[in-house]
């Protein structure tokens, strides 16, 4: 059956025929169809099922606000969920599912429920599913399965998106015929302009009336005119099928344009991009985002074949689609005689039913001679149907109150369509905080009359609550005047005549909810129609003393969903005002938010995915990793070599040989990615004094000093090691991770605190290469390749450093060591960094030179004792607490960051959490990072948290598990026999341990300062 | 998501060159070592966190590095403008002397 007509004005092209399924079944549309007009056409009507109730739904609106057709387009990769039927452009061989129909669209088994729908009003699954907890993820499921709603793409996207800025003078949001005109306008004045439009053409809801006549030209050429010149001038851009979805601070606003989707696949070019995510920071707004026409609330009323009366004349007028030939229409207003109109020119029965006492006489005379039988003072108070509507029962309204005075008529129809007004789009006005109004004359939630929310936001046309088109174009040419005025031009409106054929409107009545009469038994009348929501719902709430709009919302549903209420919430906030007693403006709105409508994921990564997600940071020696089998880690941005396993080992056999080999014979690490920041001036050391807890005055040339970093609070931040280059030249080392926070740190203390200081920061972490030669042959490997210092024991001691070549090349040697091994730290030119590495590993050939990396790194450092800031501190642990006194110069003379933290009560107590070494009873254990440590193995509640492991490994060199952590009075109870055990809780297990040093190598020192 | 004119650079830029670097004019006692439990408490924690117009410190990381004075309304993210620490002192404190 094909509701298609020709019509004259139609954007559908009748000679370009398409192919499409929908939910499986093959139909035929044409070129300039939407999935909605080309189901429409072939006279599908049922195209979903209901979220709660599983009642069959059919397409309501055209646009944006289509809260019913969402369907799931395409499959694979490309596959999209969710969208609306409205807005899905037909192209040959599209593939539509539905998303929702369980397990079909003719039979959902929630129908079954749906005859027991008194069971589930408002809240109920909060009240049902909420007990057992234990059961909830049960009831999801099935709840979500039977609900609907379609399905994630589950293969990877194959496809592309991007990012693109924009600094204009003018941005316009929407392409209707305000829009248009304020774009024309500024335009003409020379302006940078920017008007985007979420349709697949300009015009707006002039493609829907396109026989208006507006300074004696259609309005088809009128908009075709304004639009040719818009594309002449070299300073106006438009984006059609981008939809600005959120507006944010100071005039930036967000958009998304589909670029493909609307093409046939074998039209599709991989090339390019699938959607673009515009981000617009426009010096002036203007909003034309014109208005929805909501529906008015009655019995029956989500039967399929009903719909706004916008949508009704959009599908005939636009789409040369007559979605029934027996139409009843119901109105409050003026607005949908127009339409009507169009419907009987084009051969439909049209009967309408006026909810007013008294009609336009204008339109009277009009639809008399038409023939359009027009109810007047009535209502439909419930609509007739089974799986379509097929009448409707009218009822005899009061003249006053919105009250059943007298049973009326029963009319059959086909289709059946309702105007209760219209909603202003006032989504992205709100976005940044603007509050929209309610008007009592035109019913609506509107911008105020100067339309301003910021300074440079101007709003034109029906988002002012200004309906009728000929005051609309008259009000942009004002508003755009002021608006360029305040820019010191002047507008030139030559040639534009803005005066319209429209008949003049007269008052619409106040009505949402029309009444059946029978207090709340009758049939049941939908608000929100995606989430299910009914008038008994919202009335419930507020017996249930809901009082807030937001609490309504959300203990209903109201409003939420993928429309985001844009037919429901003007109703919803009115039916519930009346239950409340209060008035509208008391109720208020719901808060807008982005965004407006749905937006991918995919739009808003763009091209940050995949390796592009977040810079990676390779050190000079990657590929020489690579070529040695390295697996890698992620160390903030840098990726580090983790550890290198030969063939056949795993992670925890390619550690042990490593570390083996480094306490034997000799490791190599790159230690690259260690922070490091040159600082110089006359003031370098007074500066460092402040900055570390340690003292740096004493500090010889030639010499480096462990520093502990703390914060004002006393806490530990960072830590590393720094050498004395000169007497104003110092090298700071931090950690990995820590190294652009240390510089910010530095750079603000010194700029806010302490102008005074002469002292120079610069981060040279990438302009060198550091090579960790540790183990007992480290000297002779070296050796072997620097002859020009003096390696022995007593001329370079532990923590010297030196100036000299390595294999010819100019470098800087550290003996310092974060194993507690014999250890030089080579730091050559990074550009000479792969060459180093490769000549240390060949010179060590002989000492079997092991390559080792983090997870070594972690492990030999906790044999020692050494701890990582991050890993075994978090922010809330002073020096004391890692016992280490010895790097606090409480004798300095300036107060260093955190010392007088260091003396609050808090701080100074002896009996917090202290680091200490753990060490399980049994040694093939290895407890878990993050363990809590408890005083028995009795785990019954309340148990008292001791503290927690924060580093524990298993150490093949002693041939058994260790680990830190911290204990409360932890260093006290070290030493006290009977007093040292504890129990390491996690994963339901409490494993004993016994609080031992937290040295379990080499506590003298023997071997670093071999 | 809004736009800052650096003082150093003279330029306006988007938000995200910048970071936040808290109140402006927390003086760091002269003195740390006399301060009472309760002075050196209200210096390390008490922020004024007003809702409304509010002095605050930004760096401009992505940029010149440097850190200068913002006055931003912390409601509705409207700013009035930024300077040099220099500048903005002698402008707060001649506000906060008519306060
Ligand atoms: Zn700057």
């Amino acid at each position: 059956m094909s509701n298609r007509i020709s019509h004259k004005n139609s954007r559908v092209d009748l000679n370009r025929p398409l192919t499409f399924t929908f939910d499986g079944q093959s139909y035929q549309g044409f070129a300039g169809d939407t999935l909605a007009s080309a189901l429409l056409a072939n006279g599908v009507k049922v195209v979903a099922r209901s979220f709660k109730y599983g009642r069959p739904r059919g397409i309501i609106g055209s646009g944006a606000e289509e809260p019913n057709a969402l369907v799931q387009i395409d499959v694979g990769a490309r596959t999209t969920p969710d969208l609306k039927a409205t807005q899905v452009e037909l192209y040959d061989g599209l593939v539509a599912g539905r998303t929702s129909g369980w397990p079909s669209l003719a039979f959902d088994l929630k129908s079954v429920g749906g005859k027991f729908s008194r069971f589930m009003p408002a809240g109920f699954y909060y009240k049902t599913f909420k007990w057992p907890t234990k059961l909830w993820p049960f009831y999801e499921d099935i709840i979500r399965r039977a609900a609907g709603y379609g399905k994630s793409p589950i293969e990877a996207d194959t496809e592309t998106y991007d990012h693109q800025h924009h600094h204009v003078d003018l941005l316009v949001v929407g392409g209707g015929a305000t829009g248009l005109l304020a774009a024309l306008l500024a335009g003409r004045s020379g302006l940078k302009v920017l008007l985007v439009d979420d349709q697949s053409e300009l015009g707006g809801y002039l493609l829907s009336m396109p026989n208006i006549l507006i300074g004696g030209v259609s309005a088809s050429t009128w908009s075709a005119n304004i639009i040719n010149e818009l594309q002449s001038l070299p300073n106006v851009s438009t984006l059609s099928r981008t939809t600005a979805f959120a507006l944010h601070d100071m005039n930036m606003i967000q958009a998304v344009e589909l670029l493909q989707d609307h093409l046939p696949h074998a039209a599709r070019n991989n090339a390019q991009r699938r959607e673009r995510l515009h981000r617009i920071r426009a010096s002036k707004v203007v909003l034309a985002t014109g208005a929805f026409e909501r529906p008015l609330v009655f019995g029956n009323n989500d039967l399929p074949g009903i719909m706004t009366a916008s949508a009704l004349t959009t599908y005939l007028n636009r789409y040369g689609v007559a979605c029934g030939k027996n139409a009843v229409i119901m109105t409050s207003n003026d607005l949908v005689y127009q339409g009507a109109v169009d419907l009987a020119e084009a051969g439909i029965t049209v009967t309408i039913v006026d909810t007013r006492e008294q009609i336009n006489p204008e339109w009277a005379a009009k639809t008399n001679q038409l023939g359009i039988k027009v109810y007047v003072g009535y209502g439909i108070s419930e609509a007739v149907g089974s799986g379509a509507v097929q009448g409707v029962q009218l009822v005899k309204l009061g003249s006053l109150k919105n009250v059943v005075t007298a049973k009326g008529p029963y009319v059959p129809c086909d289709v059946l369509a309702s105007s209760g007004g219209l909603s202003p789009t006032v989504h992205l006005f709100c976005h940044d905080g603007g509050r929209p109004q309610w008007d009592d004359a035109r019913l609506a939630f509107v911008v105020s009359a100067n339309g301003r929310a910021k300074d440079g936001i101007f709003c034109v046309g029906a988002i002012t609550g200004v309906f009728a088109l000929q005051e609309g174009l008259a009000k942009t040419h004002d508003t755009i005047a002021e608006l360029l005025t305040g820019l010191g031009k002047t507008i030139n409106a030559s040639g534009l005549v803005l005066e319209t054929d429209e008949i003049a409107v007269t008052p619409a009545r106040r009505i949402f909810n029309v009444p059946d009469g029978k207090d709340g038994y009758g049939a049941k009348a939908f608000v929100d129609f995606q989430n299910d929501v009914a008038v008994t719902d919202i009335h419930l709430a507020v017996r249930e003393n809901y009082r807030s709009i937001e609490h309504i919302k959300r203990y209903t549903a109201l409003g939420f969903g993928t429309d985001q209420g844009k037919l429901s919430n003007v109703n919803g906030f009115a039916i519930a005002a009346e239950a409340l007693g209060k008035t509208i403006p008391e109720v208020g709105t719901t808060t807008y938010r982005p965004a407006y409508t749905p937006v991918s994921f995919g739009a808003l990564a763009g091209a940050h995915v995949g390796d592009s997600f977040e810079p990676r940071r390779y050190t000079a020696v990657q590929t020489t990793h690579e070529r040695y089998g390295a697996e890698f880690e992620p160390v903030g941005q840098w990726m580090r070599p983790w550890y290198f396993p030969k063939p056949g080992e795993d992670i925890h056999a390619a550690v042990n040989r490593e570390c083996l080999a480094t306490r034997n014979s000799v490791g190599m690490l790159d230690a690259s990615t260690l922070g490091k920041i040159d600082i110089r001036g006359k003031d370098v050391r007074e500066f460092l004094n402040r900055i570390y807890a340690n003292a740096w005055s004493q500090l010889a040339v030639g010499k480096c000093r462990y520093g502990l970093m703390l914060d004002e609070a006393g806490m530990v931040m960072d830590d590393g090691v720094t050498a004395c280059i000169s007497d104003t030249h110092f090298l700071m080392t931090t950690t990995s991770g820590g190294a652009a926070r240390v510089m910010t740190w530095l750079e603000k203390w010194h700029q806010t605190e302490w102008p005074e200081l002469e002292v120079y920061m610069t981060s040279v972490t990438d302009h060198w290469t550091t090579a960790a030669l540790v183990g007992p042959k480290s000297r002779e490997v070296l050796a072997k390749l620097c002859t020009d210092i003096d390696l022995s024991k007593e001329a370079f001691k532990f923590m010297d450093w030196r100036d000299g070549k390595v294999a010819g090349v100019p470098a800087r040697v550290f003996r310092i060591s974060f194993s507690g091994e014999l250890a030089y730290e080579v730091n050559v030119d990074a550009s000479y960094g792969d060459y180093i590495w490769n000549e240390l590993m060949k010179a060590g050939k002989e000492f079997d030179i092991t390559p080792y990396g983090t997870e070594t790194m972690h492990v030999l450092r906790a044999e020692k004792g050494f701890i990582i800031v991050g890993q075994d501190t978090d922010g809330s642990v002073t020096p004391f607490d890692l016992d280490m006194a010895w790097a606090v110069g409480m004798k300095k003379p300036y107060s260093f960051l955190g010392k007088r933290s260091l003396a609050r009560s808090d701080t100074s107590r002896t009996d917090r959490k202290q680091l200490v070494g753990l060490l399980p009873e049994d040694p093939n254990v290895v407890l878990k990072e993050g363990a809590q440590l408890i005083n028995s193995s009795d785990i019954t509640p309340p148990v008292a948290m001791l503290g927690h492991v924060t580093s524990s490994y298993h150490s093949a060199f002693l041939g058994r598990s260790i680990a830190m952590g911290f204990v409360i009075d932890g260093i006290k109870r070290r030493d006290e026999e009977g007093n040292n055990i504890v129990y390491a809780w996690a994963e339901g297990k409490a494993v004993k341990v016994k609080i031992v040093s937290y040295v379990f190598v080499d506590a003298e020192g023997a071997r670093h300062n071999a | 998501m809004f736009v800052i004119k650096c003082p150093h650079c003279f330029e306006a830029r988007e938000e995200e060159e910048f970071s936040y670097g808290g109140e402006a004019f927390v003086a760091r006692p002269t003195s740390p070592e006399t301060e009472s439990e309760e002075s050196w408490g209200d210096y390390l924690f008490m922020k004024r966190n007003p809702k409304g117009w509010h002095w605050e410190m930004w760096g401009h990381s992505t940029g010149c590095r440097k850190f200068f004075v913002l006055k931003r309304n912390t409601a509705n993210h409207t700013t009035v403008g930024a300077w040099t620490l220099a500048e903005a002192r002698k402008i707060y404190d001649a506000e906060e002397a008519t306060a």
